[in-house]
């Protein structure tokens, strides 16, 4: 399998330049808030955006060099491109929409997606998840050297995207050419890439595996990325443990060594929910009222005083919480971490 | 409900307003019956302009589509060093009154004008002939079709034109194939459009050709001349040109549904939505 190389692609931006190195090898997803440059970096490997310097290789073969003046067209660079709106042709079935690139029946592609039966709907007429699937099969049919995904879960409501999601997974587990995807949510990077880049203003904050990230997040704004609790406060150390005192006077103990002004990370997960006060191990206890419980499927998040907790929704109900009421959020000092 | 004075005023002054513009077709329905029309069509005063008008206008058409779609194209996906100017130009011949437009072609394809010299040593003469008349007639219309030409293309989505690109479609494959067929309603209702303003053309065309029988005189210009001579055959011509006219609104109607159910966004004349 060819790796894709990007070696110092630079596009100018509005407010920043764009300027990533990196290999992707198998799925590799990049993450990182709105505007911080991620669809650009596809625009420039599938040949839309013409980078100020750099080299994009796929393999051996160079697709763009500045120093070299190479810059191949897009028809001519193998990408597989699914656009985060799809960008299915209106005006075209379904099947001549997968057929398109390959100009040649392209049935395999229509049965592999399960959408033979749409073969000749208009993509108008299609669900989201429909019409993901027609994206997806019109730029495998290309037969594409590498696999570009443009925010492939944003466009579609909360149900579908678990399908889809799940659905995504298996095509790109048994794919066999590098994937690189760009998406805003990190649980999505983390479900579908076994490699993660964060990228902000344009410039890779981090990478490694979605475990890696949660564990030892780079900074503040990598944990917060990856779901966690910050925690501003001041740090001392105290008889060989450190203690941090919250803006709201809270004191909380980190297994971390730190001193003067800090940011402690902790993930909701790593949180759990008591009404009455608990008796553990866990050193760090946030007696507060509940602000807000919103369910996702079956788990739950609770805002109690500045933390998010995330249990099951059964738990919820077993504890009978609810809004206004006081309630005790304990985390453990070795999860309560300085990033 | 009792009627708001806005109501009774709106429907009031729609009902003089449609009054006005309804009289002029009805008249000249009601002066001419369907079997004077037909008789007169075989009046070679109204046949031969009825031929010059339509194959000037075709002609006039085809050049039209030729040379502006690609104009088009290049002026709604490009952005240069006189993109501004060349829009004033493509819109000139939209203010300009054809009077002004035919004295223009004269002075620059006349044997005085600026290019007569060069056209005559080719043994090209353009005045009064019907070479003429289709000049005049795309002068005059090409605005219409070129301004709603960029207007649909301006439309396309870029994405998809992108998406194009990347599954291995050239340019010209992806305009073909994709900018095209999207635009095809905007481009059909442009062309309505010009089509309707040319057939109508009269100030240019009689400036730069003249009026003569089976060579230059269109249907307009025939009016003008059987004005005082022979009533019947004016309002048998104006009846043909108020037909066709219907033909092209219809046309133009069909064109930008037909857009509608292809793209979108809304088309748009001229930037404005045009919701029915």
């Amino acid at each position: 399998m060819a790796t894709l190389h990007l070696d110092h692609v630079t596009v100018p931006l509005r407010t920043f330049d764009l300027d990533l190195t990196l290999d992707v090898e198998r799925v590799v997803a990049l993450v990182g808030p709105s505007g911080a440059g991620k669809t650009t970096a596809l625009q420039a490997i599938a040949g839309l955006t013409t980078p100020a310097h750099g080299r994009i290789a796929v393999g051996s073969e160079v697709w763009f060099d500045q120093t070299s003046r190479t810059n191949l067209a897009p028809e001519r660079r193998r990408t597989g491109l699914v656009f985060q709106d799809y960008a299915l042709f209106p005006h075209m079935t379904v099947r001549q929409n997968v057929e398109y690139a390959r100009r040649r029946p392209a049935d395999e592609y229509l049965e592999r997606f399960g959408i033979t039966h749409l073969r000749d709907a208009h993509p108008p007429s299609l669900s989201g998840g429909e019409r993901q699937r027609v994206a997806l099969a019109r730029a495998l049919a290309r037969d594409p050297e590498v696999l570009l995904l443009d925010e492939p879960l944003a466009a579609l409501d909360t149900h579908t995207k678990a399908v889809v999601r799940t659905e995504l997974q298996d095509v790109l587990s048994g794919l066999g050419i590098p994937v690189l995807l760009v998406t805003h949510d990190f649980e999505d990077a983390a479900a579908l890439a076994g490699r993660i880049s964060v990228v902000i203003d344009g410039h890779e904050r981090q990478a490694g595996t979605a475990g890696e990230l949660v564990a030892r997040p780079a900074d503040a704004f990598v944990a917060s990325f990856t779901g966690a609790n910050l925690l501003h406060g001041d740090a001392e150390i105290v008889g060989g443990s450190t203690r941090v005192t919250l803006a709201n006077g809270t004191v909380v103990t980190t297994a971390d060594e730190a001193q003067g002004p800090v940011v402690l990370a902790v993930y909701p997960w790593d949180i759990t929910v008591a009404i009455a006060p608990p008796h553990d191990s866990a050193m760090n206890v946030v007696h507060a009222e509940v602000r807000s419980i919103s369910e996702i499927g079956n788990r739950a998040r609770l805002t109690i005083g500045p933390v998010t907790a995330e249990i099951t929704a059964e738990s919820v109900a077993r504890l009978g919480v609810r809004p206004g009421q006081l309630a005790y959020a304990t985390f453990k000092a070795t999860g309560t971490r300085v990033v | 409900m009792r009627p708001t004075v806005l109501t009774v005023v709106s429907l009031v002054a729609a009902v003089v307003a449609l009054t006005v513009l309804a009289l002029p077709v009805i008249a000249i329905f009601a002066h001419t019956s369907p079997a004077n029309l037909l008789e007169q069509l075989s009046n070679p005063v109204v046949k031969d302009a009825l031929v010059v008008s339509l194959k000037t206008s075709v002609i006039a058409q085809l050049l039209i589509v030729l040379f502006g779609t690609p104009a088009a194209y290049l002026l709604a996906t490009r952005r240069f060093a006189g993109w501004g100017l060349a829009i004033v130009l493509v819109e000139l011949p939209l203010v300009l009154p054809p009077a002004v437009a035919g004295i223009g072609l004269l002075a620059a394809f006349g044997r005085m004008g600026l290019l007569g010299s060069t056209l005559e040593s080719l043994g090209i003469s353009l005045p009064f002939t019907q070479t003429a008349v289709t000049l005049a007639v795309a002068y005059v219309a090409s605005p219409l079709y070129i301004r709603t030409a960029i207007a649909a293309f301006e439309r396309t989505d870029a994405n998809l034109v992108a998406a194009s690109r990347t599954l291995g479609a050239g340019p010209g494959r992806t305009f073909l194939r994709v900018v095209l067929p999207l635009a095809r309603g905007g481009l059909a209702a442009g062309l309505a459009l010009s089509f309707a303003r040319g057939l109508g053309e009269f100030g240019a065309t009689i400036m730069f050709a003249g009026s003569l029988q089976r060579v230059t005189q269109t249907l307009p210009l025939a009016i003008y001349a059987e004005f005082d001579q022979n009533f019947d055959a004016t309002l048998a011509m104006g009846g043909v040109l108020v037909l066709l006219s219907v033909v092209l609104l219809a046309g133009l109607r069909i064109g930008l549904s037909w857009q509608r159910s292809t793209s979108t966004t809304s088309p748009s004349l001229f930037g404005l939505s045009t919701s029915t």
